[in-house]
């Protein structure tokens, strides 16, 4: 739904980049996409091929890694995936949790030439 | 082939946008609410309520955020300090209202002479958890009829907020909703949240809304 103004990010982002290593041709980039951000990478796709095309990331292949959503418990710190919809730690039944890992969106490397 | 390690997040763009409006509100003492929930759940009423409530009190002016129409800007008009209407429906991004719109209406705002903004974020439980706009407070509501599992199906808006409004309590008798559930979702995920209920259609609890937002100005930037 937002994905169209992330992605001008991403394409802002990977042409620094390659200008800053001299490079004249990013061929991938790797992107780190948490499930619990909402982003859509087909979507982000989509909108990465037509903004990309002037720039020297036109034809760079993305590559999405998905993070699944973890939550800890703050009372025993165990890590565990938000199953169905019980929030209570499998390990101590706590009900304080709080998003460990799942919100990422970011640029982990490129790939250029 | 050669790999650049990165590591930059995409949203940096965003939020630097909204550290320099969080920079500009503080200097003319500025206390900014962004307000978000589903549509329907009564951001534009409790608006209202708060107009009312606080009238004579605090100098409040209002950002309407949708994706089209001025019809919640027309019904703020006169009770508010000022009010910005933004329609995203023009905008690249549709779903949310982002920093960089904040930053064009706060040029539009007589700043010295408001003490509060309430920001009426676009109506959407997703996107806008993902876009800081330089607000001090992030405020969610959620109403009766939506049904008390919206904490479990959208967890960051949650997680993030320091206010969470339950509205609509005056459809108690008739609707499905675990108050008891929905409040333990919320500060199993959140444990500072503050948490009210009220109804923005009979008035019921709105003081105490109103009460801990006027705190929250004396202690954060009032300018008197």
């Amino acid at each position: 739904m937002h994905e169209l103004g992330v992605t001008e990010n991403i394409v802002n982002i990977a042409v620094a980049k390659a200008g800053e290593a001299q490079a004249s041709k990013v061929i991938k980039i790797n992107l780190v996409v948490g499930e619990l951000s909402g982003f859509v990478p087909d979507c982000i796709q989509f909108y990465f091929d037509s903004l990309s095309k002037d720039t020297v990331a036109k034809g760079a292949v993305l590559h999405f890694e998905s993070v699944p959503a973890e939550f800890r418990c703050r009372d025993c710190s165990a890590i565990f995936r938000p199953e169905d919809t019980l929030w209570a730690c499998p390990k101590c039944q706590g009900r304080s949790v709080e998003v460990f890992k799942g919100r990422e969106l970011y640029i982990e490397s490129l790939e250029v030439e | 082939m050669k790999r650049i390690e990165v590591i930059q997040n995409v949203l940096e763009a965003n939020d630097t946008i909204a550290s320099r409006n969080r920079q500009l509100l503080d200097r003319h003492k500025v206390f900014v609410i962004n307000i978000m929930s589903a549509p329907g759940a009564g951001k534009t009423s409790l608006i209202l309520q708060t107009l009312t409530g606080l009238k004579g009190k605090l100098d409040i002016a209002v950002i309407e955020g949708d994706v089209a129409s001025t019809v919640d800007a027309e019904k703020v008009q006169g009770k508010a300090k000022a009010v910005v209407q933004i329609n995203t429906g023009n905008m690249p991004e549709s779903c949310s209202l982002m920093a960089a719109m904040i930053e064009s209406a706060l040029k539009d705002m007589p700043l010295d002479d408001i003490d509060v903004v309430l920001i009426e974020n676009v109506g959407n439980l997703i996107c806008p958890a993902e876009f800081t706009l330089g607000e001090h407070k992030r405020v969610v509501i959620s109403s009766l009829p939506e049904g008390d599992d919206k904490p479990i199906k959208y967890p960051l808006i949650f997680a993030d907020a320091d206010a969470v409004i339950i509205n609509k309590m005056d459809l108690l008798p008739h609707v499905d909703f675990d108050i008891a559930a929905f409040r333990r979702s919320v500060t199993g995920l959140n444990p500072k949240v503050e948490v009210f209920q009220l109804s923005t259609k009979t008035g019921e609890g709105v003081e105490r809304w109103c009460s801990w937002l006027l705190e929250q100005v004396k202690t954060n930037t009032l300018k008197r």
